[in-house]
Formats: structure tokens, sequence, C-alpha cells
């Protein structure tokens, strides 16, 4: 083996990612007084959060003063078909406040109320107007925000650089290998704490609202350090990304569309929506049009809600079941997907509310939604699974790695409310900063490890040196396309256990292809080494889909179509891997501690009486 | 007009700097694609090591700048039935990478010294205590800047900086807006103007409001924040009553 040169360097905290939730995990190690870096594949402020649009959920009070972190972890919990960690749900509910103050004080500048505070929007599963938000665009303005502070707080950057390896000594991870996108070369790092903030797998599917960096990288650098996953069967498919034409298929629509007051119709011009509100649902929302209409009225003109909101704010998991069971039974979109319009709040409002939206079906589709409609359809947006981390510190079960934002899991568990995502990145971001500081004050610079350095620098040439194979790309759309197939938003055994069997033969071809020689910003050697760990990534979220036999949230199995709560409301698939292999075991769930159990009840009650007040439950 | 099926040639910039050549490549079109699409259609079918640089596919990026058939656009938004249609008849699409940055490689460039010029801005500095106010039609002057989404076709197109060069002297159009975006926002405390005026040269700009007409954002850079950072500026140095003004109430500012 000949060896190649690389550059050394040596930091307390490494953070790999520069989206919201690393920028935030920077900042916060670096105030902690870290020497700290942010490693990035891309440019800096051009990753996944960019493409956030909602808004950010806090219990701010500011647009409805009944809410409260106890409201937010309540919807939270029940969003999540109660496999969240509620210690994270807690967490997360009584700091996302806070922390979105904290953005204000830094630059963001969110819509305003009235009364010139933070306004917040309506979203699917939340109780009350949560979403502090900047018309349709709110994930550009928190990413851009943290940039513009994350820049002042002498944080290095290594922008495109990506990170293939992680250096340990022992259980312990002591630092990471990484490769320059623009040069080609290589760099080691020493690091006392490594935090992960990659984001998610989107990129595995071939609808999907991601951007090209969601390959999964932090997830499978975790698998490949020892660490554990869970939930990876849980893949949001979200309601609303585009339909047509092809080349756009799986841009995502906001879901404040529908929090603006949007309307679902099928081919045959009925509101669909108000016949798939699920049992647990029942009673809180709309019944009638009529009632539907009144609500948005009243939250559009700023006023709180007398009656039940529209079953169009359901959650996302049954919202996106609900326009493919519609598309399967012939009442689909001419392109397969349903109606979405929104042309009722008239051109003002969109434009003011909605500007991307309106630009980007005008651009795109060439059509203008303040008169006519969308075509919209499930599109792969985000995955629930991901590193198993402890609900404090954010500390992975390997020692001094640490996981925050869409690469960690726990928050979310069977499926992710709206607006619940950027609140998670800010929260948890600056908690894992936070404890991978604490936990280098104490340590002294680890050793880089030549010999661990110089195999990971062997595995990322070693495509460059095969002479001859397939085209990375070819390898890459197949592969997704075999996941849109078979582990998609509806899954059966039979089609999962192919999948196994195809990921196993696609990996194979990805460890045989040619991107050519070229070392210097080669798209296609990043590509070829991208497959990699798409192919484990896919394969964690294959094996638990096919492991969980029920159907909740996130994961829909046509062969065991209802939720079996007695089993699997109890429990979590954790995988891992051992000597290459992917391994998965149940673990129990641990009972909500009691206090929180009164509070979900306190909840519960209150929006009891609150839908009978609105002239509803049954 | 639909292009299923059409078979369309490109010249798509290779090699890295003067070394680059034009390299021609065709490829088969779809219904309703973009620029970038083919782009990846070429990496896929025929040229995987082909330098692009994208993100997001969705135009809220900004990472997917180039000019195609001369004009600075994102290969995201630039949809291919306008392209071809644009294009003379038996003529091959052209995409060259933004021409005012260092080349790096085929279509990417080096856009480091934005970030550079980014860096020496200060931050936002408003109040201590949390809960800050101000009205929707305050945030809204600001928000507008707030969209831009860092492409840099604007500094590319820029004549300072594209013909002249003067990344010495002048910030370029995006670090304009973000100086205009802290100057706006109504509860920032920071004095600004001696900067805007001489290590960003404000002055520079000649407003023949190319930027803003290449702003996929659609921001209106020229109007809403350059002439309004000159005409703060030249409140402050330039106009004689403020001069006479400050001098009777001796207050002052930095100049």
């Amino acid at each position: 083996m000949s060896k190649e040169p690389y550059t050394e360097h040596e930091y307390d905290v490494i953070v790999i990612g520069a989206g919201g939730a690393g920028l935030r995990a920077a900042i916060e190690a670096a105030r902690q007084g870290a020497r700290t870096a942010v490693i990035t594949k891309s440019l800096l402020g051009k990753a996944h959060t960019v493409m956030a649009e909602g808004g950010c959920a806090a219990s701010l009070g500011n647009a409805d003063d009944r809410d409260s972190w106890k409201v937010h972890f309540h919807d939270t919990m029940k969003g999540s078909k109660y496999l969240a960690d509620w210690r994270m749900a807690e967490i997360h509910a009584k700091e996302a406040p806070d922390r979105v103050r904290e953005l204000e004080q830094w630059g963001a500048v969110f819509d305003r109320t009235p009364t010139h505070v933070i306004n917040q929007r309506n979203f699917g599963g939340h109780t009350f107007p949560r979403l502090a938000h900047v018309g349709d665009s709110t994930g550009l303005e928190i990413i851009r925000t943290l940039q513009e502070r994350g820049i002042h707080e002498g944080i290095d950057m290594f922008t495109e650089h990506t990170v293939r390896h992680l250096l340990k000594e022992g259980e312990r991870v002591t630092g990471c290998v990484a490769y320059g996108r623009v040069k080609g070369d290589f760099h080691a790092f020493s690091a006392k704490s490594v935090v992960l903030a990659t984001g998610g797998i989107t990129r595995c599917w071939t609808v999907c609202s991601g951007s090209w960096e969601y390959t999964g990288d932090g997830h499978a650098l975790a698998l490949w350090a020892g660490a554990e996953l869970r939930d990876m069967e849980f893949v949001q498919f979200h309601p609303t990304g585009m339909v047509w034409p092809p080349s756009v298929r799986g841009i995502l629509v906001t879901e404040g569309v529908r929090g603006e007051g949007g309307r679902l119709y099928n081919s045959e011009q009925q509101r669909f929506m108000f016949d798939y509100v699920p049992a647990m649902f029942r009673g809180d929302h709309a019944d009638t049009i009529q009632e539907s209409d009144q609500w948005v009225a009243e939250v559009v003109s700023g006023r709180q809600a007398t009656v039940r909101r529209p079953p169009e704010l359901l959650t996302r998991d049954v919202v996106a079941k609900a326009i493919n069971a519609e598309v399967k039974a012939g009442r689909g979109s001419p392109h397969g997907g349903a109606f979405l319009d929104i042309s009722h709040r008239g051109k003002d409002a969109i434009l003011h509310k909605l500007p991307s939206m309106y630009h980007q079906f005008k651009e795109l589709a060439g059509v203008d939604i303040s008169e006519e409609m969308m075509e919209v359809g499930p599109t792969a947006h985000y995955v629930m699974g991901g590193v198993r981390v402890d609900p404090q510190t954010q500390e992975t079960t390997v020692p001094g790695l640490f996981a925050c934002g869409e690469v960690a899991s726990g928050l979310h568990g069977a499926n992710r409310l709206g607006g619940n995502s950027l609140s998670d990145l800010i929260v948890f971001g600056k908690r894992a900063g936070e404890h991978a500081a604490k936990r280098a004050k104490n340590l002294a610079p680890p050793p880089i490890d030549e010999a661990q350095v110089q195999a990971a620098i062997a595995e990322m040439v070693e495509p460059l040196e095969r002479g001859e194979g397939e085209n990375p790309g070819r390898i890459y759309d197949e592969m997704r396309d075999m996941m849109q197939a078979k582990v998609g938003i509806i899954r059966t055994k039979h089609e999962l256990e192919e999948a196994v069997d195809d990921l196993r033969a696609f990996k194979a071809r990805a460890q045989a292809c040619f991107p050519g020689t070229d070392r210097r910003y080669n798209s296609g050697w990043h590509q070829a080494l991208d497959l990699i760990n798409m192919a484990d990534v896919s394969m964690a979220a294959t094996l638990a889909a096919l492991t969980r036999e029920e159907s909740r949230g996130g994961h829909t199995r046509d062969d065991f179509p209802t939720p079996d709560d007695d089993h699997w409301g109890q429990h979590l698939n954790i995988v891992w891997m051992e000597e290459g292999e992917l391994k998965i075991r149940q673990e129990r769930l641990e009972p909500i501690r009691g206090d929180l159990v009164a509070v979900l009840d306190e909840v519960k009650a209150m929006i009891k009486a609150r839908a009978e007040e609105q002239g509803g439950a049954r | 007009m639909s292009l299923k099926g059409r078979k369309q040639a490109f010249r798509v910039t290779r090699g890295v700097g003067d070394a680059a050549e034009m390299e021609e490549y065709e490829i088969e079109l779809d219904e309703g694609m973009v620029v970038l699409d083919c782009v990846h259609r070429i990496q896929h079918e025929q040229q995987p090591d082909l330098a692009v640089r994208w993100n997001c596919k969705a135009g809220k990026c900004g990472s997917c700048s180039a000019e195609i058939n001369g004009r600075p656009r994102l290969m995201c938004m630039t949809r291919m039935s306008d392209v071809v249609a644009e294009t003379p008849a038996g003529t091959p699409i052209e995409i060259r990478p933004m021409k005012a940055f260092p080349h790096v490689k085929d279509l990417v460039t080096d856009v480091s010294w934005n970030y550079e010029v980014a860096q020496r801005i200060a931050p936002v500095k408003g109040p201590e205590a949390p809960n800050w106010e101000f009205n929707q039609a305050e945030a809204h002057r600001v928000q507008h800047f707030r969209e831009c989404i860092e492409c840099f076709l604007c500094v590319n197109t820029c004549h300072v900086l594209r013909d002249h060069a003067r990344f010495d002297a002048f910030a370029g159009p995006r670090n304009l807006v973000r100086l205009a975006q802290y100057e706006m926002h109504p509860l920032d405390e920071e004095d600004r103007l001696p900067e805007i005026k001489n290590e960003f040269g404000v002055e520079y700009c000649n407003i023949t409001r190319c930027c803003t007409e290449v702003c996929p954002a659609g921001i209106r850079i020229t109007d809403d924040a350059i002439i309004p950072l000159k005409e703060r500026v030249v409140d402050r140095y330039y106009d004689p009553l403020q001069r006479i003004w400050r001098a009777i109430t001796g207050r002052k500012v930095r100049m």
C-alpha cells in the first residue's frame, strides 16, 4: 500500500455538517471555550436546512396564549404515536421558545403579530398556532442567521470537505478523516469530541425533497464506528411534493399551504380528507367544509379559532396515506397525485405568505397557484430514525461521538410533526455542542493513528484506481428507483425481502464502479463513495421495516395494515453493525415518567373540552 | 412544446483555468427538464467526473450558478423549453462557469471571496433583552434582503468586479444587500456608514442594475439596497445642511 500525503489538524470539538444543527452545535461549543471546527460537504449556508419552509415550532404563545410547553409536549408525543423518547420531547418543548428568541437576537427577522412580536402559524398536529416563520422560507432564515452568527465565533470552517471515517482509540472516537472535494486532498483531524450533524437519508429514494447531501453520511459513519441506530423504519413521506413535470417530482410544497387554508381535492372535486380522520384524532377536526372555512377565516385574520381545524391539517403520515389511497382508487390527478388549492386566498395573501411556492410553481411547472390548483403527491422528506443518543447530552452509544438534528433520533418516534425539525436543530444542536465541549475540557488531545488514516485514505482512493467499471451515476439512479419501488410509502414482506437482496447486489456494483481517475472536483468519485453509505443506510431502513410487522406513523405494511399496540407500540428497533454486517434487535420502551403522564392527561382533557366547546366531540 | 425524445447538443466547459476547453455532448431530453437535469444526465451517462456544484435543485440554495448561452442563471431554475426556444436551431446550448470568479474545474468556480467579505461585516447588535418588538412593515423591508440565496450571480454580473476586478475596494452587490439588511434592521444599533463608504466602497456602484436583472430571488438590489445606502452615505458625508446642523447641535458621528 503506497502512502498518501495528508494534513493533520487538532481541535477540541469537530462538528460534521453545517446545517442548522451543526452550526448551532459549533456556536455553542465555541462559546464554551472549545477550539471548534466545522467540516461540511458544501459551501456555508447551502445545507438542506435552506429547504425547510413552513416554520419552527415553539410554544411562544404569541399567536394563541393558551399554548404552553405542555401542549407542545403532548402534540409531539401524540404525533410520534407515542414512540418518541419522552425525555427528548420534554426538553424540546421546554427549550424551543428560548432558542427561537435567541435567533431573533442573532438577526433572524420572523414575521410579526399585530402586537409586534414573533408571529406563529398553524401546522398539522399542532393544537395551537406554533410555528415561528418567515413567509415560506423559514429554513433559509435560520441557516443564514446561524451562519452570520457562526462566522464571528472563531470557528474554523472546512467547506467542501467530506468525512469518510471516524478515528477510534479503543471504544472512543478520537477524530476523523476527510477528503477535500475541490483538490482531492486528504485531512486527518484529532478531536476530543465529534458531533455528527449530517442530516438525513432521503436521497436514497427517487422521489424525495432532499438535497444531494442527503446520502446518510452520518448514519453510516455512526454504524461503521459501532454506534446504534433506532427507528430506521420510520421515513416521513411528506404528503405534498410536486408531481409534475417529472424532473421536479418530489420538490417540497410546504405544509404552510395547508396551514394558510389550502384544500385538498381528488379528481371528483371532493375534499377527501374528511373521510380519512383516524380514530385518534376524531372529534378534534372539522366535520364540514363550512366549519373548515370558518376556521381558516378566523386564523388568517389573526383571531383565535372558535371552531375545529380542517382535516387537511392532520399529521403528515395520515395525509400522505390518504393521497396515496385516493390515487390507488382511481381518483388521482392527471399525473398521479391530488389537487391542492390555495387560490381562494387571493394573489396578495399568497405572494406575502407563500412567495416561494408561487415562484416555484410558476417557474418550474408553469402553474399560477393564485389561479390554478397544484398537483401534489407524497415525497420522501425526513427520516425519523437515526443515531441513538442520550436525551440530555446527545452523546451516542460510542464515547466521544455526539449526534444532533436529523441524523440523531428519538424526538420524533414514528412520525415527526411539521415544524418540529427546525426546533429540534436548535434545541439539540445547542445541547450537543455544549456537552461535546464539556467532555473535551477534561481530555488531552488524542494522537492521530497513522495506520487508521492510511487505511481510510486507501479506501477513498481505490475507486479511482479501478481502471474500468460502471458509471456510478447509473447505480445511483437504479438503487434509488429500487428503494422507491420496494421500500416506499406502502411496504410488504415480499418486496422488503427482495430489497435486502437487491441492496447487497447494488453495494457490490458500487464497489466495482469507475468514476475516472481525476481527484480534482470529481463528482463521480464523490458519488461512488456516497453509494457505499447509501447502500448501508438503505439496508438499515429495509431491515427495520421488514421486522416491524405493523403499520404506524411513517411505516405502513400492506400485509400488517393496523397498529399492534401490545407489542410494537411498546418496542423499538435498534440496528448496529458487526464485522460489516447489520444486526437488529428490539428494545422495550421505558414507561413515561409519572408527572409527564399527568401532563398528557391534563392536555388531553383540555383538548377534549375545547373540541366540545367548538361544537364537536362525540 | 414537448421536448421528450428530442436529441439536444450541449457545449460545456471542461478542464481547469486557461487549459479549459468546450466539450460537446448530446443527450436525449425528457418532459419538463431544467438545465441541471441535463448536466446530471451527461454525468450519469457519459462523463462521471464532470464537475458541477449543486445542492437543492429547487432554487433555494444558490449553488448551481452558471452562464447558459452567455446569460448568468441558476441551472436548476432554467427550463429547457425556454433555453431550446432561445437557442438558434442546430446550435448547441452553451454552459460555462461564472466568469468573474477564479476557475476551479469545469462548471465550478471559487466563490470564497464573497465569504471573506462577509466575515468583515459586523453582526447585528440589538437589545440584550429577548422578545424584540417591531412591526410587520419594518420586518418586511429587511426580509426582502434576507431572501438572498447567495448564488453570487449578482457579483458575477457586476462590471465593477467582472470587468474591472475591484475585489479589493468594493464589497459587491451580495454583501451590500447584507449591509442593507443590517443597516435597515429596525433594532440594529451598529453604526455602519463609515465602513459602507470606505471599506465596502458603495460609491463604486454606478447603478446599471445588472445585478438586479439576474437576481433569481427577485431582490431589487440596486433600488432597495444600494441606492438607500448611497443616500445615507451622502447624507452623512456630503450634505451641507446636515454638516451645519451637526456643527450647531454638537452632535458627533463617526466619519
